[in-house]
């Protein structure tokens, strides 16, 4: 069967079952060989100015598993997100509505404009830098590490709130050399196979390598995203060490300036696009 | 200072690889030189054991290897499943290209292509940040090159 059949039928939101399974037998009985025209609902929500999100770079099973939020396993991170928010930590005996109330209210938009520059660092932060900051100096709490399931849980709530919305960074003003950093990083060679993120996502998106598709690596508003790969919910740093180690470079670490900057480039590039965190991802 | 020196010699060539390359013998630090006609073809094989087409084709298929299919279609490993799409075709191949000029690309396809995605896989010279364990490795030895294009050679679409 052909591959290009296979990632080309989809429905959206509640009808996609529905819709998916009909398409499919359609595709099925049709040779599977009409393939963009199945797709045109999808498109108005994850195609923006011609900026495609990774959504219309899966297969139909996992867009199902996105559109449906009680098979999406990320759900249980914001269901636990959620949790986090109100319990009280640390020495001053605060939990984050303590400050910041009712997070539907307070958190709505957050996740589309980070990371940004802050000038008592002197640099950029991501959403994950900014929870943490905030447990150290206001709650008197640690820092949660990397990848916790602490960690990713408040930063997955936190983008769950922002979902539907438009990504929106800024680039500009003391912004602007962080940017350009992060966009060199994006066209620099690196690691035994000597392949920049740019080879893949500019040059080849929409070509499969092997069984796999190539998005246009635009998953700013798609992370902490549930991998199939992972069996559970993950951060866009992860991805990017994956890419790295996959091109045999060395990776950094996570939240590190280099992949910080490169967060900001990748965020810019999926500006307009829609927040989808929990996303479902191969 | 023997070791700096060839160093020296590794980072020129390089440069003069990175840029267009001179018809020349070049010296990647720790392999085998290899000249370079007319930045195109490197006419002499690598090594002096004749390639293997039988390895060469297990290498093709091998992810950790060469893994050709990543990238090019070859009608005749449909024993494989998936084959990417981002390279052209080499069901062919042999009809279209000599020896000569599949050993370069495979050496090092930046010389014919500056931009192109394909890595060089007899380069262990001019690269940033590569992983520990792979450091100062190419992705394949002389001879695997060597085994690859005798593979390669017996590529015709039946006609």
């Amino acid at each position: 069967m052909s591959r290009k059949g296979k990632n080309m039928t989809t429905g959206g939101g509640k009808l996609a079952a529905v819709a998916a399974g009909f398409l499919l037998a359609a595709g099925f009985v049709a040779g599977l060989s009409t393939p963009a025209s199945a797709c045109e609902e999808c498109k108005g929500k994850y195609e923006v100015e011609g900026r495609k999100s990774g959504y219309l770079f899966s297969n139909p099973e996992t867009r199902a598993i996105q559109d449906d939020d009680f098979a999406n396993g990320g759900m249980l991170w914001v269901e636990k997100g959620a949790e986090l928010w109100n319990k009280v930590d640390g020495k001053a005996g605060k939990s984050c509505a303590s400050c910041h109330g009712d997070a539907e209210e307070s958190m709505k938009g957050v996740y589309t404009v980070y990371p940004k520059y802050v000038q008592e660092l002197g640099k950029l932060e991501n959403l994950e830098q900014r929870i943490n900051r905030c447990r150290e100096a206001n709650m008197g709490a640690k820092a949660w590490k990397w990848e916790s399931d602490d960690l990713l849980a408040m930063t997955t709530y936190i983008g769950y709130l922002s979902r539907g919305m438009p990504m929106n960074v800024k680039i500009d003003g003391p912004a602007a050399p962080f940017f350009e950093k992060g966009k060199e990083e994006y066209f620099k060679r690196r690691g035994q196979l000597d392949m920049a993120c740019k080879h893949c996502h500019y040059d080849h998106a929409g070509q499969y390598i092997r069984a796999d598709l190539i998005s246009e690596g635009r998953g700013g508003g798609a992370f902490p995203a549930y991998r199939l790969k992972w069996q559970k919910i993950g951060s866009l740093h992860r991805r990017f060490k994956g890419c790295n180690k996959q091109i045999r470079a060395q990776p950094y670490k996570a939240g590190s300036d280099e992949y910080v900057n490169l967060e900001l480039f990748v965020k810019w590039r999926s500006r307009g696009l829609p927040v989808e965190v929990p996303a479902v991802r191969r | 200072m023997k070791k700096n020196a060839l160093a020296c010699i590794a980072g020129l060539a390089g440069v003069a690889l990175a840029a267009v390359a001179q018809a020349g013998t070049v010296r990647d630090d720790g392999l085998k030189p290899y000249e370079v006609v007319g930045d195109i073809a490197i006419p002499k094989p690598l090594t002096d054991k004749p390639g293997d087409p039988a390895n060469g084709r297990k290498l093709v298929a091998n992810r950790k290897k060469g893994n050709c299919l990543a990238c090019h279609k070859i009608e005749q490993m449909k024993d494989f499943l998936f084959h990417g799409e981002i390279g052209p075709e080499l069901t062919d191949i042999a009809s279209n290209m000599p020896a000569s000029e599949m050993r370069l690309r495979l050496v090092n396809p930046k010389i014919v292509n500056p931009d192109t995605i394909m890595p060089a896989f007899y380069r262990v010279d001019g690269l940033y940040r590569v992983m520990k364990k792979f450091q100062g490795k190419p992705i394949l030895t002389a001879q695997e090159i060597e085994d690859v294009i005798a593979f390669l050679v017996t590529l015709k679409a039946p006609k």
